[in-house]
């Protein structure tokens, strides 16, 4: 595999931890601007844990988990003040909540502060692959149980959904703080994979990109974070080959103008995101059952 | 027999508005009951104010005995109680099916309850059980499909399948009938009685006098939040007061 087949699936793989990270919320009716945070959260955490100079030196299999555990705690406990808002209330505060952890991370000597934080331990794309493989398979449970239906029926309409005995705000706490957890993993395994990690990778533009794959994929199904990803990370790419391959260099060299043209056209197209319920039905529709057919003696005009 | 339903002296005000006023009325055990009353009357506010979406500001109401008037919205299904909306309120995103096990959610308690697969694997008992109520009320060809996408009548039955998941001792049903064609409408009566017999009590709010006539032997008339008649159907259309707050008063009597 050629190394830029290799860094594209890198990247990729980690889009797509992310995207589940903010899906679940989201599919519990909350939209999650605050993707940049938990992923600092995680990536500075597992570098100071694995880091042997300035850190504990406790090893990758040690400090990745614990950094994604700690990001979940950090989630949950600011989910409470979070949860108490709305819609583009709620996009604020957590866009607000990333902007202080950057805020507090770049002034944090002990991790580098602006100058960034090498990471001690190296992992490959082998190492990466089978998480990320675990996150998407992880996603579709969840969608499945009782606890992903409260989520989708809080999503729908949560006041009906309280007058069936759902616990709205336990079950909104619960999609939030394991969201943070996959956020925190992301994070961690970021820096594993580029060595290297500093607090302006993660902005307000990571954030909204992340939301954008959740929102284009689709909030509806579990397909959703996982088109949403594939989506963003290779039609840029595709783009550039496209444009490179016919010489019309225009495409390549504008490919984010002409990608953001193919966003605006999703949203007017398919407004719940590419992946709704009702798509899906459509592609694994059973075919129904033909009708017994009419006996050939009663063939007509024989 | 005796009252699975009982509201005494119930009072509600919005702002300076009394929108309910005084109300006590009680439910009898076992029986199919209708709230009446013109536009306006409170009849959903008293709905509203039985499944917990409003706190009332004065008086009691007992479910089967237990006190309910300060129990919290989410724990009053746990009582016996279930509903149905006005304008159909299922889950648009959710299958058939999904939105009927919505109705059996107070009952999944147990960690393994909240966190089995459903999903993946569909023959668990939670999905048979809704699929068998489903067929019960005839509606077993839906129940893959998302429901934003059946027809209305469809819907509106679907409501009331998944209110009845719970086995409520009382089942509130709000304009049931409405928008329904004559054939929707008898299938809806239909499935109704069959729930009745087997011990369900109904309240219902119904404008269509035709459907309550048939279903219902009880009735409470409600007016600008006071009620002014209780009594059989039969009787209900004889009633001056009852004739007045529908039609208008006697206007050749006037001084």
């Amino acid at each position: 595999m050629s190394a830029y087949l290799t860094g594209l699936i890198v990247i990729l793989c980690l889009n797509i931890i992310i995207a589940y990270s903010v899906f679940l919320p989201a599919a519990a009716g909350q939209l999650n601007l605050g993707a940049a945070g938990f992923m600092i959260i995680g990536a500075y955490m597992d570098a100071y844990l694995n880091s042997a100079d300035d850190g504990l030196g406790l090893p990758m299999l040690l400090s990745v988990p614990a950094a994604a555990l700690f990001t979940a705690l950090i989630g949950f406990l600011v989910s409470f003040p979070i949860l108490r808002t709305r819609g583009i209330y709620m996009i604020l505060a957590t866009f607000a909540f990333a902007e202080i952890v950057a805020g507090i991370v770049l002034n944090l000597e002990v991790v580098g502060g602006a100058s960034g934080f090498p990471v001690s331990s190296h992992a490959e794309l082998e190492d990466l692959l089978p998480v990320t493989i675990g996150v998407i398979l992880f996603g579709f449970y969840l969608i499945s149980t009782r606890f992903g239906l409260a989520m989708r029926s809080i999503h729908d309409d949560e006041s009906v959904a309280i007058l069936f005995g759902v616990n709205t705000r336990l079950i909104q706490v619960g999609a939030f703080t394991i969201g943070a957890f996959l956020g925190g993993l992301a994070g961690a395994l970021y820096g594993h994979q580029f060595d290297y990690i500093e607090v302006q990778n993660w902005g307000i533009l990571f954030s909204i990109f992340v939301l954008l794959y959740v929102l284009i994929g689709g909030t509806q199904t579990p397909w959703g974070p996982l088109i949403g990803a594939l989506f963003f990370t290779f039609v840029p790419e595709m783009l550039r080959t496209f444009g490179e391959a016919t010489g019309w260099e225009l495409i390549g060299e504008l490919r984010f103008a002409v990608f953001g043209a193919i966003i605006v056209g999703m949203m007017v197209l398919r407004p719940e995101g590419i992946m709704t319920r009702t798509f899906l039905e459509l592609l694994f529709r059973k075919v129904p059952r033909r009708s017994p057919q009419n006996p050939p003696n009663n063939m007509e005009g024989v | 027999m005796s009252a699975v339903l009982t509201l005494s002296s119930i009072t509600k005000s919005f702002g300076g508005l009394a929108v309910i006023d005084d109300v006590s009325f009680a439910i009898e055990q076992g029986s199919r009951s209708a709230l009446i009353g013109p536009n306006g009357a409170g009849k959903t506010t008293i709905f509203n104010l039985l499944s917990g979406i409003y706190e009332v500001d004065s008086g009691r109401m007992l479910l089967d005995g237990a006190d309910i008037t300060d129990v919290p919205a989410r724990d009053r299904i746990n009582f016996g109680m279930s509903r149905s909306f006005q304008n159909i309120r299922l889950m648009p995103h959710l299958s058939t099916v999904e939105n009927v096990m919505l109705g059996q959610h107070h009952l999944a308690t147990s960690f393994k309850d909240i966190f089995y697969p459903l999903g993946l694997r569909p023959k668990n008992k939670w999905a048979e059980q809704a699929r068998a109520a489903l067929s019960e009320a005839g509606l077993d060809t839906y129940s893959g499909q998302v429901v934003s996408e059946l027809p209305y009548g469809v819907q509106k039955r679907i409501e009331v399948v998944r209110a009845l998941m719970s086995d409520p001792k009382l089942l509130l049903l709000d304009e049931p009938a409405a928008g329904l064609n004559a054939v929707e409408s008898s299938e809806l009566q239909a499935l109704l009685e069959k729930v009745s017999t087997s011990g369900t009590t109904l309240l219902v709010v119904e404008h269509d006098m035709n459907f309550v006539r048939n279903l219902c032997q009880h009735v409470v008339v409600l007016n600008f939040g006071c009620k002014i008649f209780e009594g059989t159907p039969e009787e209900v259309g004889k009633d001056p007061q009852v004739l007045e707050a529908y039609l208008g008063g006697d206007t050749s009597n006037a001084a």
